[in-house]
């Protein structure tokens, strides 16, 4: 019983996360669709402080429900969503996204399938760095393995969302010397 | 052991609500010395019961929910700001560690390796109970409100956390305990990250939407801003968390950079183990009050801030110092090493 605790706390985790998920595409009004989704975020937070990946659960709370989320709803709320002001999709547009949606959860479950091969000797390589297995998920293990192992994927991610940003920042200025000009 | 944390977890929120409760009594009395008044003297000797008769009142009140809103989330609302601002106490360290019939117990709930970030995320998580209650209002000068709310915790949480890296980069530790241990005897940080320090007792001030950045509420531009349509309790949950927020950030200012419960050069007067951390943790509660009456100088000092300075203060003032203080931590630590 005692042994099988962390399964069944899994499990009603699990559940929650996808009733919150199911949830989140089935509220009529975005602002719930939004705070559903944040209830989903806890629920996956709570599965890596179960996983012992205390920094990663944090992590997911500060920026996902912390501030993603947080701007979400600032977005939607200036918007003044509505249920009845949200428009009707057409038929053409369902099938585009029936479409879409199956192939990325064959894309999701080929990469699940294939990653519980791979997982295991990830999981075995482990231990030769970091004595105690329960560590794997604190900081400082962490950072050994992102600055050290991984340093080049790491800073090309960096990169990445960087040009992400300065992405942002130029099309929000462009549309701002339109509106100028139109004045 | 159960029974030692449950006892520090009772005192710790008993401790929170009761210094709050006492810190609305505190903040009109001050209000009334530095605008030359009296300020509440009816209630009991002094105006000591006030904050009880204010208590009172508020239980007391119809309670009223506008027909429009949204029942449940409205009532969310003050339900999560109100929760957000207990839950910080968790993991500061509120004193050393106690030495009873061979036990030794620390006077901290939970001393977690991530204590920084977790204080950071509750501090993060605050928007939600504004935000919630300015929507479910229904009510513009309510969302208005709730949003400019949002948008302040947004901007100032990123200086904010920028002047914890560099602290956490000269302590080394992410836990509190940690930090606070490795202030002992003087070495308090704020004589390292004065900058770091000024910082962020700026977005302390910003995150608890207290004076000078308190437009979430700006009663000229949006009556009452989140809590326009709240009434009764739960319009006291939300002042009341404002000032919970007030005691906790202080206590987290006093650890982060005053040294927590350390006394400098106490070890000098060879006091007994357990007289020590007593004193330590009153010296706390001083460093602590010391803060939260530095919260109340400020309201009663400044004037209020328009919005775009805001924005430009956190943007482009506060970001790019944090940014210069992180840089210069950073290079003078990798010289000194």
């Amino acid at each position: 019983m005692i042994a099988n605790l962390p399964n069944y706390i899994f499990f009603f985790l699990a559940f929650i996360a996808i009733f919150f998920a199911i949830m989140v595409i089935t509220a009529k009004n975005p602002i719930h669709s939004c705070l559903y989704l944040v209830l989903t975020m806890f629920a996956i937070a709570a599965n890596y402080v179960l996983l012992n990946a205390q920094f990663l659960a944090i992590v997911q709370m500060i920026v996902y429900a912390g501030a993603i989320m947080v701007l979400f709803l600032f977005t939607v709320m200036l918007l003044n969503l509505n249920a009845d002001s949200e428009p009707v999709k057409s038929n053409l547009m369902k099938f585009a996204g029936v479409i879409v949606g199956g192939t990325l959860l064959l894309l999701f479950t080929a990469a699940l399938r294939k990653s519980i091969g791979d997982a295991e000797p990830v999981m075995n390589s482990i231990p030769m760095q970091i004595p105690n297995h329960s560590n794997v998920g604190l900081i400082q293990n962490l950072g050994w393995v992102l600055f050290k192992d991984y340093v080049f994927p790491f800073e090309a991610i960096s990169i990445l969302i960087l040009s992400a940003m300065i992405g942002a920042v130029v099309l929000g200025k462009k549309e701002k010397v339109q509106l100028s000009t139109n004045d | 052991m159960l029974v030692e944390k449950l006892i520090i977890i009772s005192c710790v929120i008993g401790a929170s609500l009761g210094i709050a409760m006492y810190s609305t009594l505190l903040e009109r009395k001050l209000a009334a010395w530095l605008q030359d008044r009296i300020g509440p003297n009816r209630a009991g000797p002094g105006g000591m019961l006030q904050p009880l008769a204010d208590g009172v009142k508020l239980f007391f009140k119809e309670e009223f929910i506008p027909a429009n809103a949204n029942k449940f989330l409205f009532i969310m609302g003050p339900s999560i700001a109100m929760l957000l601002a207990c839950m910080g106490g968790a993991v500061i360290p509120w004193g050393n560690t106690l030495e009873i019939a061979g036990r030794t117990v620390s006077l901290q709930i939970a001393n977690v390796n991530i204590g920084v970030l977790y204080m950071f995320g509750v501090v993060s998580l605050g928007a939600y109970g504004i935000m919630i209650g300015g929507w479910s209002s229904n009510n513009k000068y309510s969302l208005m409100g709730a949003i400019r709310a949002a948008s302040q915790i947004i901007s100032y949480e990123l200086a904010m956390g920028l002047s914890l890296i560099a602290l956490i980069m000269l302590n080394g530790s992410m836990s509190l305990n940690d930090i606070v241990a490795h202030q002992i005897n003087g070495h308090w940080n704020v004589i390292y990250q004065p900058l770091g320090f000024l910082i962020f007792l700026v977005c302390a001030f910003a995150e608890t939407n207290r004076a000078p950045f308190d437009l979430p509420e700006c009663e000229t531009e949006l009556i009452g801003g989140y809590h326009t349509e709240y009434g009764s309790m739960k319009l006291g949950f939300y002042l009341f968390a404002e000032y919970v927020n007030m005691f906790i950030s202080s206590a987290l200012m006093s650890t982060l950079f005053f040294g927590g419960y350390d006394i400098p050069f106490v070890s000098l007067f060879g006091l007994s183990h357990n007289l020590e951390t007593i004193l330590g943790t009153v010296f706390l509660f001083a460093k602590i009050g010391g803060f939260i009456f530095l919260f109340m100088w400020v309201r009663w000092t400044l004037p209020r801030f328009r919005y775009d300075q805001l924005m430009n203060l956190g943007w482009k003032m506060l970001i790019p110092l944090a940014l210069l203080n992180l840089i210069i931590t950073a290079v003078v630590g990798l010289l000194i090493k």
